[in-house]
C-alpha cells in the first residue's frame, strides 16, 4: 500500500486536510461512481451554532417565531444533559448545497460527513423525481430571505404578537399546505417581491366578488345553493384559505403562502426519509471503503469509521428498550446494499423476485431507483424476502374491535406479500396523515367552511389536537368551522366545530 | 467542486431572539415555576439561574393526527417466536402502544414528560420581580454582576485603534528603523570612505570608482525602503479590570411569627427581604443576614425556621427590637459594618409595648443604622405601632414604612433608600 497517499494520521482536522478528502471523494464519486450532485459550500460551525440550526429545522435563516425558541431550548437541554450527541451534519437541498460540519469531529468524522452529505444527500437532492418537482434548490434560500424580511416587516407594522398568533394558526395547517400534483414555478427573490404587490390587490377583487352581495333572482338562488363550492373537494387546505378566506388582509394572505411554500419544501423530505438517508449511508461507506482500498486512509481511520456506522445503522428488535420504531439508515441502508447484491450475485430466489434487475450493472440499477421513488414506492418494489429475514420482519395487526392483537405475517413465503405491503403503507403520507380536504363553503348562508376527513381503516382523529386545530383554522377562516367524517360506507358525521355548536 | 467556510466566528446566538419569545409566550407558567422554585429556595442564594419545568400538553403545536382506534398493521423487527395467526394480548395503555406509525407519536414528542429546561439568572431575577413593579433601571442594575472598574496596566501590542499611544509606537518605530536600517549604514558608510580614498589617490580608477558608486545608491535606496511605522511598532495603552473595592454589611430580617402571619404573609414578606438583600448585595461584596423573629418572645433562627415555622401566641414587637439591638453591639461593630433591617409584621402588637418599640428605636437603633424598612402587610387600618413609627420617621429620614397589600407595593418602600444611592 502506498502511504505516502495517507490523507491524514491524527484526528485532529485543518482546512488543508479537509480540501484534501473532499477532492479525493469528489473525484471518486464522480469518476468511477458518476453520482451527480451539486456543487458543494462545506461551512464549519461550533456546537452551539449546530444548535442554532438545529432549531430552525434546517433552514439557514428562518423567521422568528416561538416554536423555534422551544425548539432550540430542548436541543440545549438534550445537549446540555448529554443525552443527545449532535448530529454530525445538517444538509440542506439548496444550489450550491450547503453541509455544516461540526467543529468537534475528527478527522474520521469530516471525511465521513463529507462522502454522507456533501455526495450522499447532495446528489440525492440533485437526482430524486420528489425533489426535481417540487422544490428548485437554486431559489430556496432567496426564498427564505424574501420571507424572513416580508415577516419583520409585518411585525413591525402589526405587531409581533399579531403576527405570531397568525403565524400558530398557519403552522397548525402546514402538513395541508402542499400540493401534490401541481408544480409551483421557481422564483428568485427578486421577481417574488415584484409579484407579491400584484398579486395582493388582484387578490382582494376575487374574494370581493365571491362575497358579492347583489341581490340574486329567486330561481337563480335555489340552483345556486344545491351548489358547493368548491366544486372538487380541496386538498391544499392554506392554498384555499389564502384564496377564499373572506376577512384576511393581504398581508395575512402573503404569510399563509409563505407557509405553505416552506411546507411544500419540506415535502419530499417527509416522504424520503428512509430513501435519502439510506442513499447517504450507502455512498459513504461505499466511497470511505473506496479511499481504504486506494491507500488515502490507514486502518486506524477505518476502525473509527465502522464503529461509528455501525451504530448509525443499529437496530434494535421490537422487544428492547431502545426499540422505537424501524430506524430509517438501517432500513435505507440494507435496502440499498441489498440492491447492489441482487445485481451482482443474486441467488434464485432474487432472480425469481427481481427478474429484472438480478445480474445487472448495479449502478445503474440503484441510479434508477434513488430517481424515480419515494419511500413507499421504494419499499414496495425492492423491499426483498432475504432482507425481511434478515430483519426478521413481522405483522401486527391492532383492530379495535378484536380483543387481541393479532400476527398477520411473519418472514415466510406467505407473508413476504403482506409484509412488503404493510410495511410501504406504513410509509405512505397519504394513510399517515388524516385525509381532510375542504368540502363546502356555505357563501349563500353562514359562509361556514366545511372540511370532511375520509376515514383510513376507520382511524379516528386525536380528539384534542383535533379541537386546537379548528380553533386555529376558525382564526384563518373567520366564520364557523365545521370538521364531518365520512366512514368507509359514506357515512357522515360531525366530529367537530368552532366556535361550537348553537 | 467544494467551496469551504469557517463560520465558526459568525455570531452564535441565532435562536436567542426565538428564545426570548418563546419565554415570553409562556411566561405564565414559567412565572408560576419560577414563584414554586423560589419558596424552595434561601433568599441568600437568590442570584442564580433556576431550571424551569411546564407541563409538556402547555407547548403542544397541535395538528391533525390520527389518535387511537381503527385498524392499523405495523410492522415490527426481530421476531423470535411469533407465527402467522398467533394471538397476543392487547398491551396495558391502549392501542396507541402498539408502535403504530400514528401521527400522535411524532407530534407529542416524548409524551406528556415535563418540558424542563434553564433559565439564565437574569431572565429568573427578570421574572421574579416582575409583578413588584420595578423601574426598569433598577432592574437592570440589580441584575448586573459585580462592577469592575477598568485601571491602566501599561500596554500592549494589541487594542483598539482609540487606545493607541502615539509617544510608544514612535519610539518603537524608531527604534525598528535604527535596527533594520543598521547593516546597509554600515556598508554605506565603508563604501563612501573607500569612494573617497579612491578618489583621493591619483589616478582614479574610474572602474571601481563607478562600482562603489552604485553600490553606494542602492545601499541608500534599501535604508530609504525600511518603512517609517509599521503595524508592529503600534502600542496600545492597556487596561485591565479590577473589581471595585466593597465593604460588608449586615442585614437584620425581623418578622413576627404570630399565629395571625399565615403562609402568604410570609411569601410576600420574603419576596420583601430578598429584594432588600439583593440591593444590598449591589453594593457591598460581603452580606450576612440575621434572622430574628418573634411572637412575645424574640429569637434569632436560621433561615429555614424563620420562613417555615409556625407559632403561636401574642405579639411583643420590642422584644424583637430589643435583641436586634443587642446583636448589633456585640457583633456588628459600625465602624467595620453598615446595618440594615427589614422588618415586617402584619401590624398587631401588645398595646402597651408601642411606646416602648418607639424609644429602642429611637435611642438604640436608628442612630446606628443605614437603613431601616418596614412594612405592614395587612389590609385592615393601622393600629398603635404604626403610629409609634410615625415619630421614629418623622426624626429620621432613614426610616421608611409602609402598608402594603400585594407585591406591587413592595418597591415604594426601597425607593427612597435608591434615590439616595443614586444621587
Amino acid at each position: 500500500m502506498n502511504s505516502s497517499r495517507l490523507i491524514s494520521e491524527s484526528s485532529e482536522w485543518t482546512f488543508p486536510m479537509l480540501e484534501r478528502y473532499n477532492e479525493v471523494i469528489g473525484q471518486i464519486a464522480g469518476n468511477d461512481f458518476g453520482l451527480d450532485t451539486y456543487p458543494n459550500q462545506i461551512e464549519i460551525i461550533t456546537a452551539e451554532q449546530m444548535m442554532d440550526a438545529y432549531s430552525s429545522v434546517g433552514m439557514p435563516l428562518g423567521y422568528k417565531h416561538w416554536s423555534y425558541g422551544k425548539q432550540f431550548v430542548l436541543t440545549e437541554k438534550n445537549y446540555r444533559r448529554g443525552q443527545m450527541g449532535l448530529a454530525y451534519e445538517i444538509v440542506i437541498n439548496s444550489d450550491p448545497c450547503i453541509a455544516y460540519l461540526m467543529e468537534e469531529n475528527t478527522a474520521m468524522m469530516q471525511a465521513l460527513v463529507i462522502a454522507h452529505a456533501a455526495y450522499g444527500h447532495n446528489s440525492f437532492f440533485k437526482g430524486n423525481y420528489l425533489f426535481r418537482t417540487w422544490t428548485s434548490a437554486d431559489a430556496i434560500i432567496d426564498y427564505l430571505l424574501f420571507a424572513r424580511n416580508y415577516i419583520a416587516e409585518c411585525e413591525e407594522r402589526y405587531g409581533e404578537e399579531t403576527v405570531e398568533l397568525f403565524l400558530d394558526s398557519c403552522h397548525a395547517l402546514m402538513n395541508y399546505g402542499v400540493d401534490r400534483y401541481k408544480h409551483p414555478a421557481p422564483l428568485s427573490l427578486h421577481e417574488e417581491k415584484q409579484r407579491q404587490h400584484d398579486r395582493e390587490e388582484y387578490r382582494q377583487s376575487q374574494i370581493n366578488d365571491l362575497w358579492r352581495t347583489i341581490p340574486v333572482k329567486p330561481a337563480e338562488t335555489a340552483a345556486e345553493q344545491a351548489k358547493r363550492y368548491p366544486a372538487e373537494p380541496q386538498e391544499n387546505l392554506l392554498y384555499f384559505i389564502e384564496k377564499n378566506a373572506p376577512l384576511l388582509e393581504p398581508w395575512q394572505r402573503e404569510i399563509v403562502r409563505i407557509v405553505r411554500k416552506i411546507a411544500q419544501y419540506f415535502y419530499p423530505q417527509r416522504q424520503t426519509q428512509v430513501m435519502n438517508e439510506g442513499h447517504a449511508t450507502f455512498w459513504h461507506y461505499t466511497l470511505l471503503n473506496r479511499l481504504y482500498d486506494e491507500g488515502y486512509v490507514n486502518d486506524g481511520f477505518m476502525i473509527e469509521f465502522l464503529q461509528s456506522h455501525t451504530s448509525v445503522i443499529q437496530q434494535p428488535p421490537f422487544d428492547h428498550p431502545h426499540y422505537s420504531g424501524i430506524n430509517p439508515y438501517a432500513l435505507g441502508f440494507a435496502m440499498m446494499s441489498d440492491i447492489k447484491r441482487i445485481c451482482e450475485a443474486p441467488t434464485a430466489e432474487d432472480r425469481h423476485w427481481f427478474p429484472d434487475i438480478a445480474g445487472q450493472d448495479w449502478l445503474k440499477v440503484l441510479d434508477f431507483a434513488m430517481r424515480n421513488f419515494k419511500d413507499e414506492s421504494f419499499i414496495a418494489q425492492y423491499l426483498s424476502p432475504k432482507l425481511m429475514r434478515d430483519f426478521k420482519l413481522f405483522a401486527v395487526l391492532d383492530d379495535d374491535t378484536q380483543d387481541e392483537l393479532e400476527v398477520t405475517a411473519i418472514h415466510d413465503d406467505a407473508g413476504y406479500r403482506r409484509l412488503r405491503r404493510a410495511l410501504a403503507d406504513q410509509y405512505n403520507l397519504g394513510s399517515r396523515e388524516p385525509n381532510i380536504q375542504v368540502w363546502n363553503v356555505a357563501h349563500r348562508q353562514d359562509r361556514s367552511l366545511t372540511l370532511r376527513h375520509t376515514r383510513y381503516h376507520r382511524r379516528p382523529l386525536h380528539p384534542d389536537s383535533t379541537r386546537k386545530v379548528l380553533k386555529h383554522l376558525y382564526r384563518l377562516w373567520g366564520f364557523t368551522v365545521r370538521l364531518e367524517a365520512v366512514d368507509e360506507n359514506g357515512k357522515v358525521e360531525l366530529v367537530g366545530e368552532c366556535p361550537a355548536g348553537k | 467542486m467544494a467551496t469551504f467556510i469557517d463560520r465558526r466566528l459568525d455570531g452564535k446566538n441565532k435562536s436567542s431572539v426565538n428564545r426570548q419569545r418563546f419565554i415570553r409566550r409562556f411566561k405564565s407558567q414559567i412565572k408560576k415555576a419560577v414563584t414554586e422554585s423560589m419558596n424552595g429556595r434561601s433568599i441568600t442564594d437568590i442570584d442564580n439561574g433556576e431550571k424551569v419545568n411546564i407541563p409538556a400538553r402547555d407547548l403542544s403545536e397541535p395538528v391533525f393526527g390520527h389518535g387511537p382506534g381503527g385498524r392499523r398493521e405495523a410492522i415490527h423487527p426481530g421476531n423470535r417466536e411469533f407465527v402467522t395467526g398467533d394471538q397476543i394480548a392487547r398491551p396495558p395503555g391502549g392501542g396507541g402502544s402498539g408502535g403504530a406509525g400514528g401521527g400522535q407519536a411524532s407530534n407529542s414528542g416524548e409524551g406528556e414528560d415535563d418540558f424542563v429546561f434553564e433559565l439564565s439568572r437574569e431572565e429568573f431575577l427578570e421574572l421574579f420581580f416582575e409583578d413588584l413593579e420595578l423601574p426598569n433601571l433598577v432592574r437592570t442594575q440589580l441584575a448586573k454582576a459585580t462592577e469592575f472598574k477598568s485601571v491602566r496596566a501599561g500596554f500592549s501590542s494589541a487594542g483598539n485603534p482609540a487606545n493607541i499611544d502615539v509617544v510608544r509606537s514612535l519610539k518603537g518605530a524608531l527604534a525598528r528603523r535604527l535596527a533594520l536600517a543598521a547593516p546597509y549604514t554600515r556598508r554605506l558608510r565603508e563604501a563612501e570612505e573607500a569612494l573617497e580614498r579612491l578618489l583621493a589617490e591619483m589616478p582614479v580608477d574610474e572602474i571601481r570608482a563607478k562600482a562603489l558608486v552604485e553600490e553606494i545608491e542602492h545601499l541608500r535606496a534599501r535604508a530609504r525602503a525600511v518603512p517609517f511605522i509599521d503595524t508592529f511598532d503600534l502600542r496600545y495603552a492597556n487596561r485591565v479590570k479590577q473589581p471595585q473595592p466593597t465593604t460588608q454589611a449586615v442585614m437584620f430580617c425581623i418578622m413576627d411569627v404570630s399565629g395571625s402571619m399565615d403562609r402568604a404573609r410570609k411569601d410576600l414578606a420574603k419576596r420583601f427581604f430578598t429584594l432588600l438583600y439583593l440591593f444590598l448585595k449591589r453594593n457591598y461584596e460581603k452580606i450576612e443576614v440575621v434572622f430574628i423573629r418573634h411572637h412575645t418572645v424574640a429569637k434569632e433562627v436560621d433561615e429555614q425556621e424563620f420562613f417555615y415555622s409556625r407559632e403561636t401566641g401574642g405579639t411583643v414587637v420590642s422584644s424583637a427590637l430589643q435583641l436586634t439591638a443587642d446583636i448589633m453591639r456585640e457583633r456588628y461593630p459600625i465602624s467595620s459594618w453598615n446595618l440594615y433591617v427589614a422588618q415586617a409584621s402584619d401590624g398587631d402588637n401588645w398595646h402597651h409595648d408601642s411606646p416602648a418599640c418607639r424609644d429602642i428605636l429611637l435611642q438604640r437603633i436608628m442612630p446606628f443604622v443605614r437603613y431601616y424598612a418596614y412594612i405592614e402587610i395587612t389590609p385592615d387600618r393601622h393600629q398603635s405601632l404604626w403610629e409609634a413609627y410615625e415619630d421614629v420617621k418623622a426624626a429620621h429620614p432613614h426610616f421608611a414604612m409602609r402598608q402594603i397589600d400585594g407585591p406591587a407595593d413592595i418597591y415604594p418602600v426601597f425607593r427612597d433608600l435608591f434615590r439616595k444611592r443614586v444621587s
